[in-house]
């Protein structure tokens, strides 16, 4: 037992958490403010903007998020100096929060495209026959019950963000929790089943209340038809 | 049948009482011409010629699947039409943009389902049109709405969700959002067709009443009374096409077409 808690006196485990926490509000934010311009997009009568849209969507959600960090870090900045600012490592974070934000954008476009198949279409009308344009009418009527309609599934997608927020180890974020995990395993192999059930006992304990607030929300903000 | 009660406040909407003396004056509000509209093979409208004077409250009656529904809802261009042309007030209805929305907020509409902004109180859902569209200052709004809540009779709902209200109680606000934009002409797609029986009246009084106060109207329904009652015209419908058209007392009394004595005779004979 002593020998598994010197684990927390040699490692920030709690900073490693911490790492993640940030990567998931930062690339929360992103996804949230691009996956919403993606719906509006794939909701919008013009053709060409739905394709746009659908393309997106179709190429990020389809292409490992690995892939999509590596190329951030690799491709962005190895190849072309495309650089985020802040020192090296603070340039790796964003690049990371960039590529989680770009793949999760498009999760959360199709989750607020299920909250906008939640409301009926004569919302819409009622909108566009007192003289509401398309955009007034989906920031005012259509997006505010849409998103009431789409809680659970953007929870959904904050959680899976959570986790995949270890993927920017990849990303050379050494810092975050499965860097500090691998490190952990490499020096101290007499408690390796230990240090995978903290990491994931420390992950089900910051993913559980989102679900719980998820739930919660959704059916406190349900929209009464 | 059902209270007239005369609505005195003709000021909310904007009009002069010369309206409620001679209603059905000769500019058109709404023309129609030459409009054809397919759904694949079906021919929903079949060359629709129609003009709509200045103070006229007609209504278009027929069986179901005759097209009624969507000639309403083709005057503010929810159904695209396939051919001819439709004016609101002398200007061409233009097809997408701000032009179309622009004309949308002159045209008044009621929907059979309501459509009340679901996540918007009684009065947002009055105010909303006012201030979004005609940059209405939000006190005069306000007051506004809560003048015309209070001539349909749920001003002391105000503060409250739709889904909280009774179906005839969302459809008078329903009416009361469409006349806060002080519209030209006001469309009534089947307004009684979703309510309760013992609702219908509450909504057909406030129909009458601003029938009687010289509104515009265009009335697609199923109440042959508010027909009688309240209609300057009478245009029945059938497999999309206007069959006949006269006034009530001349449609109910003599109709003249096979499919019109049809109509009626079953509409008797189910009563």
């Amino acid at each position: 037992m002593e020998n598994y808690l010197s684990i927390f006196t040699e490692y920030n485990i709690p900073g490693a958490f911490w790492v993640n926490i940030q990567l998931t509000f930062w690339a929360a934010i992103g996804a949230l403010v691009l996956g919403t311009i993606l719906a509006l997009l794939r909701i919008s009568p013009v053709a060409s903007f739905q394709a746009i849209g659908s393309g997106y969507v179709n190429l990020v959600r389809n292409t490992p998020l690995t892939i999509i960090i590596l190329f951030a870090v690799l491709a962005l900045y190895g190849q072309l100096g495309f650089t985020l600012g802040g020192d090296f490592q603070a340039n790796f974070f964003r690049l990371s929060v960039l590529g989680l934000a770009v793949y999760h954008a498009a999760f959360v476009c199709e989750a607020i495209r299920s909250g906008v198949n939640t409301v009926p279409l004569g919302q819409a009308e009622a909108a566009r026959a007192i003289g509401l344009g398309f955009m007034p009418a989906a920031r005012l009527i259509i997006l505010p019950q849409a998103f009431r309609g789409a809680i659970v599934p953007l929870g959904n997608t904050l959680i899976a963000l959570i986790k995949n927020s270890t993927v920017a180890a990849v990303g050379s974020v050494a810092t975050e929790s499965s860097s500090v995990m691998k490190s952990m395993i490499e020096f101290r192999a007499d408690i390796v089943i230990p240090i995978f059930l903290t990491f994931a006992i420390g992950f089900v304990i910051i993913v559980i209340p989102v679900g719980l607030l998820t739930t919660w929300l959704s059916k406190k903000l349900a929209v009464a038809r | 049948m059902w209270r007239v009660v005369p609505l005195t406040s003709s000021n909310v909407l904007g009009m002069n009482s010369d309206h409620q003396a001679q209603p059905a004056t000769s500019d058109p509000i709404v023309q129609l011409a030459g409009v054809n509209k397919h759904y694949g093979s079906l021919h929903v409208l079949n060359n629709i010629n129609l003009n709509v004077s200045k103070g006229e409250v007609v209504v278009i009656l027929g069986p179901s699947g005759s097209g009624k529904s969507t000639l309403c809802r083709a005057i503010n261009r929810l159904e695209t039409i396939d051919e001819g042309t439709i004016k609101i007030d002398g200007q061409t209805l233009p097809s997408e943009g701000k032009a179309l929305a622009k004309l949308r907020a002159d045209v008044g509409m009621v929907f059979q389902s309501f459509n009340l902004f679901a996540h918007k109180s009684i009065l947002e859902n009055v105010t909303l049109g006012p201030i979004r569209v005609k940059g209405m200052k939000k006190v005069a709004a306000k007051e506004l709405a809560m003048q015309l809540l209070d001539r349909v009779g749920v001003a002391n709902q105000a503060s409250k969700l739709p889904a909280q209200l009774s179906g005839g109680q969302q459809q008078r606000v329903a009416i009361a959002r469409a006349l806060a934009m002080k519209p030209k002409v006001m469309l009534f797609d089947e307004p009684t067709s979703a309510l309760d029986p013992e609702m219908i009246n509450e909504v057909l009084d406030t129909m009458v009443g601003l029938a009687k106060e010289g509104m515009t109207m265009l009335v697609v329904t199923h109440e042959m009374g508010f027909a009688r009652k309240a209609a300057d015209r009478v245009i029945f419908m059938a497999d999309g096409q206007i069959v006949e058209q006269a006034t009530p007392d001349e449609f109910f009394t003599n109709p003249q077409s096979d499919r019109a004595k049809d109509f009626l005779g079953k509409l008797i004979t189910n009563h």
